[in-house]
This record gives structure tokens, C-alpha cells and sequence, in this order.
């Protein structure tokens, strides 16, 4: 399994989390946690996925879901999750 | 699991506060390549950092983008370039023309610096170093990539006068090849004591000869991340204001280490170390001299300041040795001047003078870093600021450097623009009274009592 933070951040708006979850569904990557939060009045979502299932390379998620984003005036980045594993556990 | 405010917080860190890895630096062992020939020592030169370093710039890329943290600079270090010339090199010509190969290799491998243009002298000088070592001018002033040291001392030998006196001359001969461009060459030109083999920092990297064949440094930074994290301990005590320190330390070479991590992985080449350093850029905010004003100085260089150097230092390593099994390189905290803003402003406003920076090298990582001092410093001046520099390092068992730039037909108030990372720094004053005499004495400084530890 290979788990990747999705972040999405951006203005409140209809839609979002249906087009982030509908483009992560037609690419076979799994959602395995979700949760949100709005920190100064912005929106934020947080998505762990597991990309195994993803037969792109990764930087082509992350281009693509940057280009969802854009449409939708928000950004939306695809990280590893390994850099907030070992930022915040020992 | 990891939760959403933990995410928003390294986002945060690398969006708002400057968080990034501030290098990785690939050492390559050049041994190898050495050869009676002069044409085939280059070419051999070429072909070997070409080879190993073509993964380099794709592999930091590719790591940039999976875990979105940027990684500024891809360097390379090699083995000092004075053994490697040492049997084809005659003339300093001779090994300017090395200099122009690591350029051009550099310029192939997509790197942002080569360092290795260097000689190891600290106790004395073979023909061939100071043949080496009188062709720095002119390797600088012809190449854009390549940087180079020269280690003029250490604790195990002493101080080595007669090469302190030499490199005198050569950073001003540096600084008149380079001119035209502010005397930019002197900025790729570092002297040291105590010199270790695995700093992935530039201008000082060189691939020591107690290294292996390959092997992959990187150096972290965060200074922004460091100061936004103190203000959540404003007014707090010592005791509170040191975890704060410590925990974001540890935070921060975590990064550092993932990424040297997979970038060795990848790359099939062994991790060597991570360099714990808080390295500071001209971006607002991203300043060492921010921190000391968020632990309660009105600006570096005020009384205290060597005291909270000295905590800060300390504190880095105390957090980062946690995060990462291997550390060393330089590890603790810059303090140049052009390439921080907070320090710039600091010496604008005569809070900071030489004197008292030299002060802050006893406690800091490093030393004397990027400082522009005026054109007309006489050679003698200039090594002996690199002899009481050289020191400190000695006495105190610490790495110490001397990056200093005679800015030619600039005087003290005037600005010199170096652009980019590098910065802008205005000339600071010199202390005007002669040192000559006891410059041109030559020989050596004795190693100091304690160093006799066996």
C-alpha cells in the first residue's frame, strides 16, 4: 500500500470533494480517510488515499489533480505521506 | 494516523515559512582519475562526475514533486583538486584548466555548484597545493560553477602562517579578476580550519579522501520555520524557549533525512550524512538575525547576541541529532551576512561590526561568511582577519571559515549586489591598523595543548 495525503485548499464551494472524489474513483485509488476543517476562513480537506491501484506515475496524479484545482479555484496538492510520518512520529 | 493539522502544519511551514532542503550534494571520489597527462586527467575527470551525476538534478526533482518540499540546490563535491593535479599539473595554468573540466561537468550534470577546487594544507604546503592555490584567481574568474577552499589550519597541527599569508593575496587577487562583477569570484572562495570531508554546504564542499567512492550529503535548512515557531514562546523562560528549538530542529532534519533517504536509494548511492545546518536566504523572514530579535534582541549584534547564538547553535544539534543517525558537515547555524536579510538591516543600522561577528564564530556553526569589506584592505589585513578566524577554530576545536570579499573600487557605506541565494551586503569597515609584521614572520602556529589527547 502506498499512502499519499491529498490536500485541498480554497474558498468553500459546491462540488469539490464530489470532483477530487470522482476523478480519485475513475483512477482506482482508494480513499482510506477523509477529514476537513476551515482555518481562516478557508477550506481545508485532507484525503489519505492509497495510490497501489494507480497505473499512472505520480507525477501525473499530482499534475492532475493540481489542473482540478484550477478549475475549481482551489489548490489541491498530492504529497507522500511519508514526509508528515516523519516530521510528526518518532 | 496522520491528522489534518499536522498536515497543515509542514504545509505551512514549506508555503509560509521557507521550509525547504537546502541541498543535496553528491560527493564523487576523483582518485581514480588521476593521471601523468594532463589531457587525460581531464577528460577522465569529465567522463567520471558526467557518469555518476546524471541521475542527480532527475532524482532531486522527482523527490521535490512527490513530497512537495522544494530542494533548492543539486551540488556535486569532488576530491580536492590539488592531489588530483599534483602529477600532471606544472603550472597554475595547468590546473586552471581542471577548474574549466569541473565547469563544464557541472554545466553537463545540470548542477548549481561543483565544489573541490581546494587544497588541504593546514600544516603545510606540497609544490603542487600552492601551484594549485595560486591559480585560484583565474580558475574563479573563468568558470561560473566551480568553488574552492583551501584549510589553513587545524587543532591536530596548528595554523599554517605561511599559507594564511599566501591566501591573503589570493582573495584579493579573486576579487581584481572579478571586478567587472563586484568581485563575485570571492564569493566562491572559502578559507577554513578544522575542515570537515563531508560538508555539503558551498562555497567550503569537497569530497574528502576518507570518503567512499560516492556518496550523498544533504543539507537542511529552515530558519523561517525556526523563528515562526519561537513566536508561540514569546516572553517565555530559557528552559521553554530550548524545546522550542530542539522540537522544531528535530522536525525539520526529519525532512532532511527522508529525502537524503530516498535520494540515495534511488540513486543506488550511500547516505553519507545530513548537515543540521539553519542555513538563512535573502527572503524575508527565512533569517537567522529574525530569530535572535524573536528571542528579544532589538537587532543582531546587540549585547546577548553571542549568548543567544550560542543557544541556538546548540539547541539545533541538540533536536537534529535525534531525527538522523548520521550527522555532521558543518551542523548548527550560518550567520553570513549578504545572504540574510535580518543581518544586512543589522549592519545598516550599526548594530553589527566585524569585531563582533567574529565574536558570534566562536558559538556559531561556521564563521566569517560572505562579508564585504572594502577593495583597498591591504593583502596583510585580510590574512590576518583569517588568522584570528583560523584561531578560534583551532582553539576551540570547532570548524571556523573566512568568506570574505574585497569589493574592488567600493568603500565602507557603499552596497555590492551579488543576486540570488548569494544576496547583497553592504562593505563593512576594517579595523585600519597594520598586522604586517606579524603576517610576513611565516612558519607555523604549534598546535594548541589540548589538542596532545592521545
Amino acid at each position: 500500500m502506498k499512502k499519499t495525503v491529498v490536500t485541498v485548499v480554497g474558498r468553500d464551494s459546491v462540488g469539490i470533494i464530489a470532483k477530487v472524489c470522482t476523478y480519485l474513483a475513475n483512477n482506482s485509488v482508494n480513499i482510506l480517510d477523509i477529514s476537513q476543517t476551515i482555518v481562516d476562513g478557508f477550506f481545508n480537506m485532507m484525503m489519505i488515499v492509497d495510490v497501489a491501484g494507480f497505473s499512472k506515475d505520480f507525477t501525473t496524479l499530482s499534475h492532475e489533480l493540481e489542473q482540478i484545482g484550477e478549475e475549481m479555484g482551489c489548490i489541491i496538492k498530492a504529497q507522500r505521506e511519508d514526509i508528515f510520518d516523519k516530521m510528526h512520529r518518532i | 494516523m496522520i491528522s489534518i493539522y499536522e498536515v497543515l502544519e509542514t504545509n505551512d511551514m514549506i508555503e509560509k515559512e521557507n521550509l525547504d532542503v537546502r541541498t543535496i550534494t553528491l560527493g564523487i571520489s576523483l582518485l581514480e582519475c588521476i593521471d601523468s597527462d594532463l589531457g587525460r586527467l581531464n577528460e577522465k575527470i569529465y567522463n567520471r562526475i558526467t557518469t555518476v551525476a546524471k541521475d542527480l538534478v532527475p532524482t532531486g526533482k522527482a523527490i521535490e514533486k512527490e513530497f512537495g518540499i522544494p530542494v533548492v540546490n543539486k551540488r556535486i563535491s569532488v576530491t580536492p583538486v590539488s592531489l588530483l593535479g599534483a602529477a600532471a599539473c606544472k603550472t597554475p595554468e595547468d590546473f586552471v584548466t581542471i577548474a574549466q573540466t569541473l565547469d563544464n561537468a557541472a554545466k553537463a550534470a545540470g548542477v548549481n555548484f561543483i565544489g573541490g577546487y581546494s587544497a588541504l594544507v593546514s600544516k603545510g604546503m606540497t609544490w603542487s597545493d600552492e601551484l594549485m592555490i595560486r591559480s585560484i584567481p583565474k580558475a574563479l574568474a573563468t568558470t561560473n560553477y566551480v568553488c574552492s577552499s583551501v584549510n589553513l589550519g587545524s587543532t591536530k597541527t596548528g595554523l599554517n602562517m605561511d599559507a594564511v599569508k599566501l591566501m591573503g593575496g589570493i582573495v584579493l587577487d579573486t576579487a581584481k579578476e572579478t571586478a567587472d562583477r563586484d568581485s563575485i569570484g570571492c564569493a566562491k572562495l572559502v578559507v577554513f580550519c578544522n575542515a570537515p570531508d563531508d560538508n555539503p554546504f558551498m562555497a567550503g564542499a569537497f569530497h574528502g579522501v576518507t570518503e567512499a567512492d560516492a556518496v550523498i550529503n544533504v543539507g537542511v535548512s529552515g530558519p523561517g520555520v525556526m523563528r515562526k515557531a519561537l513566536e508561540s514562546v514569546h516572553g517565555t523562560d530559557f528552559g521553554t524557549l530550548c524545546e522550542k528549538v530542539k522540537k522544531t530542529a528535530f522536525k525539520i532534519t526529519r525532512v532532511g533525512q527522508l529525502v537524503a533517504r530516498e535520494a540515495s536509494k534511488r540513486m543506488n548511492i550511500p547516505f553519507g550524512i545530513i548537515d543540521l545546518s539553519l542555513a538563512p536566504t535573502p527572503a524575508v523572514g527565512d533569517s537567522i538575525a529574525d530569530i535572535f530579535e524573536e528571542m528579544g534582541l532589538e537587532r543582531a549584534g546587540a549585547p546577548g547576541t553571542t549568548a543567544a547564538l550560542a543557544l541556538l547553535n546548540d539547541q539545533v544539534k541538540k533536536g537534529g541529532v535525534m531525527a538522523s543517525s548520521y550527522v555532521g558537515g558543518l551542523s548548527g547555524a550560518f550567520i553570513p551576512v549578504s545572504e540574510d536579510q535580518g543581518m544586512i538591516n543589522a549592519v545598516e543600522d550599526g548594530a553589527l561590526s566585524l569585531e563582533k561577528l567574529e565574536a558570534m564564530t566562536c558559538v556559531c556553526s561556521v564563521g566569517l561568511d560572505m562579508i564585504a569589506i572594502p577593495g583597498d584592505t591591504k593583502p596583510s589585513t585580510i590574512s590576518g582577519i583569517i588568522a584570528d578566524e583560523m584561531a578560534i577554530g583551532m582553539v576551540n576545536q570547532k570548524t571556523t571559515a573566512a568568506r570574505l570579499i574585497p569589493v574592488i573600487g567600493k568603500g565602507v557605506g557603499e552596497t555590492v549586489e551579488f543576486g540570488g541565494l548569494l544576496g547583497h551586503a553592504p562593505v563593512m569597515p576594517v579595523n585600519q591598523f597594520d598586522c604586517s609584521s606579524f603576517i610576513n614572520r611565516g612558519g607555523r602556529i604549534p598546535a594548541p595543548i589540548h589538542s596532545f589527547k592521545n
